[in-house]
């Protein structure tokens, strides 16, 4: 159950972790469109220390990163595999039928390799430095000129982060559900896959029952406290340009422009 | 004494059903007054207080709270007279962390937010919370949350203060915290409202109000409540545990003084007795 990597907060005072979690966001997603620029060694090469840079800069451990690659890792070496077998062009080393290894292939499976690893870094340190509750505010304050559309972003933040702040007391409600169901003889991952499968019923029934409970409790104690929707409403959390995230973003874009002079055009 | 609760023929049930959760209800509750409900489960204690709340409409009868008549238009202007604390503690922390489920209130109330610092760390530190503000919920015990979730309602700066079962869900450890919290409150000034199975924090009120089906059976002190002794078990009630030692005590052909004794007056009691022999 704890294995989840992506949207485990480590708490610390590091430059990453004070940066504005919007800043934050937006260079993410910025990081990972900019990475489908890069198409050499020099390039890659130049992003992966980067990340690495970045990583320093967290003050957490290396560890933690692998550990975010390793549940994506099959589909990972799925996508690299096919990158292999199905790219053409250059010195062949081995052919069966439709499919071949050239040299093209593997430089471009090594290329998809990286990619991939590179983009799960950085949205780990994402998501290990800044708590999910911050990154929903983060979301909140970028999404808010979609008001002007009518989407309602007050409750859809608000959405998020009840959910986010659930995810806890759910899994620990889930994992006392399962011991009950144990005392009584259940296997769960055991068996055939009909038999795993009907051993999850009796697990979902009573924790989808528990969470209308707590839906209801929650909605009561609320409405208790005055909640009325989300206008009118004044904010706890704000979110401050420091320097630091006026640093980040000069960073990012020096990256941007190192990287399209490295890249073969 | 000024009258801040006034509950006139209050009957209620729900629309799907057809029996009455709550019959002829007459209650006032005066300002700076700790109150305590207790009766069986479905005796309708939660369900008063969330009338008192505006949570639920009455069916008939008449709620006046701080002398404005309970209705539509004025329910947002009575509960911000309310603090409610429920039973269970994880489902009615509502923020990310300790001090931003305190400012849920208050954002509600649109309270400005160099305020609203002000009033989160007054009501942390009240609770001896404020070394916690930064705590995820799942990092904090059950008492430490329900803790919290009376500072969420100090900060609002209410006059009436209800705990549907507040403490229920606790270790005994937890209990006692948030009762000399309420203790602390009560001798503040804020009216209080309890609605408690735990006879112990019961005997602490000034009055209490003892519901059986939907009905007052008794309003009276502690020590008159609790001298009913038995008949109070008749109703699905447990009695402190003086209560039942002295009647232990009397069984064994003992003469015990016939009032309800606290904890405390029961060993000076025991104390004498035992020094006269």
């Amino acid at each position: 159950m704890n294995k989840i990597i992506l949207g485990r907060y480590i708490p610390g005072a590091s430059f990453v972790h004070r940066l504005d979690p919007r800043s934050k966001l937006i260079l993410s997603f910025f990081f990972i469109v900019v990475i489908f620029f890069a198409n050499n060694v020099q390039s890659y090469l130049l992003l992966g220390v980067f990340t690495l840079f970045c990583v320093y800069l967290s003050k957490i451990s290396l560890a933690f990163f692998i550990k975010g690659v390793r549940p994506l890792i099959w589909l990972i070496l799925f996508t690299v595999v096919l990158q292999i077998f199905f790219t053409r062009g250059g010195q062949v080393y081995w052919q069966f039928g439709p499919f071949s290894v050239t040299h093209f292939g593997l430089v471009n499976g090594g290329f998809v390799f990286c990619r991939f690893v590179l983009i799960i870094f950085m949205s780990t340190l994402l998501t290990l430095t800044t708590a999910p509750l911050e990154i929903a505010s983060a979301l909140e304050a970028l999404m808010l000129p979609l008001k002007k559309f009518k989407v309602p972003v007050y409750e859809i933040s608000l959405m998020i982060s009840i959910a986010l702040r659930f995810v806890p007391t759910l899994m620990d409600e889930t994992e006392k559900i399962m011991n009950a169901q144990r005392s009584r003889g259940v296997n769960f991952g055991e068996g055939s896959l009909i038999k795993q499968l009907k051993a999850v019923v009796p697990l979902l029934i009573p924790l989808f029952v528990g969470a209308f409970n707590r839906a209801e409790d929650l909605a009561t104690a609320m409405e208790a406290r005055g909640y009325r929707g989300g206008e009118g409403r004044t904010k706890y959390r704000v979110h401050f340009w420091k320097r630091r995230d006026t640093l980040s973003c000069v960073l990012f874009g020096l990256l941007t422009l190192l990287l399209l002079f490295l890249r073969n055009w | 004494m000024e009258k801040i609760i006034e509950i006139a023929d209050l009957t209620f049930h729900y629309p799907q059903q057809d029996s009455e959760l709550l019959r002829q209800v007459n209650l006032t509750i005066h300002k700076g007054e700790w109150v305590a409900l207790i009766g069986h489960n479905g005796s309708g204690k939660s369900t008063l207080a969330r009338l008192i709340d505006g949570l639920l409409v009455p069916t008939t009868g008449t709620l006046k709270i701080g002398g404005t008549i309970l209705s539509d238009a004025s329910v947002w202007q009575i509960r911000k007279k309310i603090g409610m604390v429920f039973q269970n503690p994880d489902n009615q922390f509502v923020g990310a962390n300790v001090e931003e489920d305190v400012a849920f209130g208050l954002e509600n109330l649109a309270i400005p937010r160099a305020q609203m610092q002000v009033r989160v760390k007054e009501a942390l530190q009240r609770v001896n919370m404020w070394e916690f503000r930064e705590h995820e919920p799942a990092r904090l015990s059950g008492g430490q949350k329900q803790r919290v979730a009376l500072a969420g309602v100090i900060a609002m700066r209410p006059e009436i203060i209800i705990l549907d079962e507040a403490t229920s869900m606790l270790d005994p450890e937890g209990r006692k915290d948030v009762i000399k919290i309420i203790q602390e409150l009560s001798q503040a000034g804020f009216t209080i409202i309890s609605i408690t199975h735990d006879i112990n924090e019961a005997s602490l009120a000034q009055r209490v109000v003892v519901l059986n089906d939907g009905q007052i059976l008794q309003a009276a002190t502690p020590q008159t409540v609790f001298a009913r002794g038995e008949k109070l078990l008749a109703v699905g009630l447990d009695v402190p545990f003086s209560e039942k030692l002295k009647v232990a005590l009397s069984r064994q052909g003992l003469h015990v003084p016939a009032g309800y004794l606290t904890e405390e007056g029961m060993i000076d009691w025991l104390c004498q007795s035992i020094s006269k022999t």
